[in-house]
């Protein structure tokens, strides 16, 4: 690992760029709410994120990112559109014995911008690109909005869509509702019994109602589960274009492709199939080579974070290193922070001591 | 001299003792009942470190002991990596207890962690707040619903009468350990079909940190003979 002073120099020349591309510098409070963060992420983030007391303002924890304050910030009174960049420590625990380290620099780059998203997110994936350029690292991208088109275009009941949507970032939990709702694997067998009960007018029990759930919360859960039961399963044909759709990885210009083709069945994603085409062609326009970019439609699923659209990383040869830098667009987050505001949000983040590192090995 | 940790009190200690005594290494309390210190007899090389329980963990991590008796459960719970830091030498086939998600009995619409999973979105936007699950055993609980892709819960401490924390609404579910579900049953809890987080029972490990010269390394490759472990590599 890079000398916290080789870290800084390579964030400097970072920031310097981010400035001149027209950032403003921000600062966030390493401390903060730890409930804020906890509602954001789920408990998960308390296995990453160091948490301590503060005698007044109770659970803080040590700032994992700084998407977070950042967007909080710009939520409450920033100028439209806004370019934000920054630099500091982030915090994350390591759950396992690895050279990872716990406490590392970020550097980062954000834009708010409601006007041609496309090129909103084709100025940050080209500024990275141009930045790590030297490093030779492998850059993929995704597109999470895709994804969530093709559960909302399912022909189906709105629950179990809004059930696959929520499991979009646990991969193995979407394959289960899938595979349930296509009716590829068996109803579990207390299910059965329970839908039984159901239909002869309703499962009984002694046990006294206790705790804050509600008689009414289980009885629309029943109703919910009984709809279910009723509904057909999603097609198999519907339920192979979504894995179909799913397992895509290709260059970007064969993925297009591929993704044309699949929304003349599928035309719910043909919105952001059309987006995607207007972001190849702004990157292109900013000289990056799309023709071997590679595109995985299931790119970003599997991290902590909040992104609802483009995705993209940086990745060295050596598997075991983390991603040298990764960002993607998280529209969400700002109506989830914003307080009944929302506003267009991209942005990413290089680890200027693994980008430092780097390059010392290539002049070795 | 190969170091090991037993249970300071109560029927681990006993049933240690026992398990020991049947495989002709007889170890006892030195002096009164109330000093905490112990003799062995039947092996060389053997030294008695009576400790609490509890404190097992944390004592193998750190390699002050070389081998020692505790549950399962606390070494999963309080150990990162459990698996690198210690070796689970023996299963002892006492000191049985399942740590196991349990909710309300009334709930009659959630009978597994799916069901969780969607009651507990459900009950996040009735209540605002995430669906709160009680235990102390924090790692284990977390580590269990994040595999199985449970989602908008949160984990509040309990380190006792957790069975209580339902009824007195400080929580909608809770992670327990049990034996016999007797006292879930009597606080009008169930557990979860597939909701076993982890059947835990007192185990023999070895301390991968801890000093393995020659002399303790003979001790424990005497005490396998005896005991019937196979030695693995430290």
């Amino acid at each position: 690992m890079a000398l916290k002073a080789a870290a800084r120099a390579e964030a400097d020349r970072l920031m310097a760029a981010f400035r001149d591309a027209g950032a403003v510098p921000v600062e966030a409070d390493i401390l903060q709410p730890a409930e804020v963060l906890l509602d954001l992420y789920g408990e998960d983030i308390r296995a990453r994120a160091y948490v301590t007391a503060d005698p007044l303002r109770g659970e803080m924890m040590l700032r994992p990112d700084f998407t977070v304050p950042v967007v909080q910030m710009h939520m409450s009174g920033g100028a439209e559109p806004a370019r934000y960049c920054y630099f500091g420590e982030v915090f994350r625990k390591q759950e396992h014995l690895s050279a990872r380290t716990s406490e590392y620099f970020q550097v980062g780059y954000e834009v708010f911008a409601r006007d041609t998203p496309e090129r909103a997110d084709a100025e940050v994936f080209a500024l990275f690109s141009g930045l790590l350029a030297p490093l030779g690292l492998r850059a993929v991208t995704g597109d999470l909005a895709i994804l969530a088109a093709a559960v909302r275009g399912l022909k189906t009941l709105e629950t179990r869509k809004a059930a696959l949507l929520r499991h979009i970032w646990r991969p193995r939990r979407f394959t289960q509702l899938l595979d349930r709702f296509g009716g590829r694997a068996p109803v579990p067998e207390s299910r059965a019994r329970l839908l039984a009960a159901l239909a002869a007018g309703g499962p009984q029990t002694a046990a006294p109602l206790i705790g804050l759930r509600s008689e009414a919360e289980i009885a629309a859960r029943l109703a919910a589960l009984a709809e279910d039961a009723a509904a057909p399963p999603i097609s198999a044909e519907e339920v192979a274009r979504l894995e179909d759709l799913l397992n895509l990885s290709a260059p970007c210009p064969a993925a297009l492709a591929h993704l044309r083709e699949t929304a003349r069945d599928m035309p719910a994603i043909a919105p952001a199939v059309g987006r995607m085409d207007a972001r190849l062609d702004a990157l292109a326009a900013r000289g990056i080579g799309v023709g071997t970019l590679d595109f995985e439609a299931s790119h970003g699923r599997t991290t902590l974070e909040y992104y609802d659209g483009f995705v993209f990383s940086f990745l060295a040869a050596d598997p075991d290193l983390p991603p040298v830098a990764s960002g993607g667009r998280y529209d969400a987050l700002t109506a989830v922070l914003g307080q009944g505001r929302s506003i267009p949000a991209v942005g990413g983040v290089i680890r200027p001591g693994l980008a430092a590192d780097l390059a010392e090995a290539a002049r070795c | 001299m190969l170091k090991l940790g037993v249970p300071s009190k109560g029927r681990l200690m006993e049933q240690t003792f026992d398990w020991f005594g049947a495989r002709g290494v007889t170890l006892r309390r030195a002096g009164s009942v109330r000093e905490y210190s112990g003799a062995v007899d039947g092996i060389a090389g053997l030294e008695l470190v009576l400790l609490a329980a509890g404190e097992m963990p944390r004592e193998l991590a750190a390699g002050r002991i070389h081998i020692g008796v505790t549950g399962s459960d606390l070494v999963r719970e309080k150990l990162a990596d459990w698996d690198r830091q210690v070796a689970a030498l023996a299963p002892m086939g006492f000191g049985h207890a399942d740590l196991v998600l349990a909710v309300p009995t009334a709930w009659v619409d959630v009978d597994t962690l799916d069901d969780l999973d969607a009651a507990a979105a459900a009950f996040r936007r009735a209540h605002g707040h995430r669906l709160r699950i009680a235990t102390k055993y924090h790692r284990l609980v977390r580590d269990f619903l994040r595999a199985n892709g449970v989602a908008d819960y949160q984990l509040v401490d309990s380190q006792g009468a957790t069975e209580g924390t339902v009824k007195n609404l400080t929580a909608e579910a809770v992670a327990d350990i049990t034996s016999s579900g007797e006292t879930l049953r009597a606080n009008h809890l169930k557990i979860l079909a597939d909701g076993l987080v982890h059947a835990s029972q007192a185990t023999l490990y070895a301390a991968r940190a801890a000093d393995w010269a020659p002399g303790p390394r003979s001790a424990l490759e005497a005490l396998s003979r005896r005991t019937g472990f196979t030695a693995p590599a430290l």
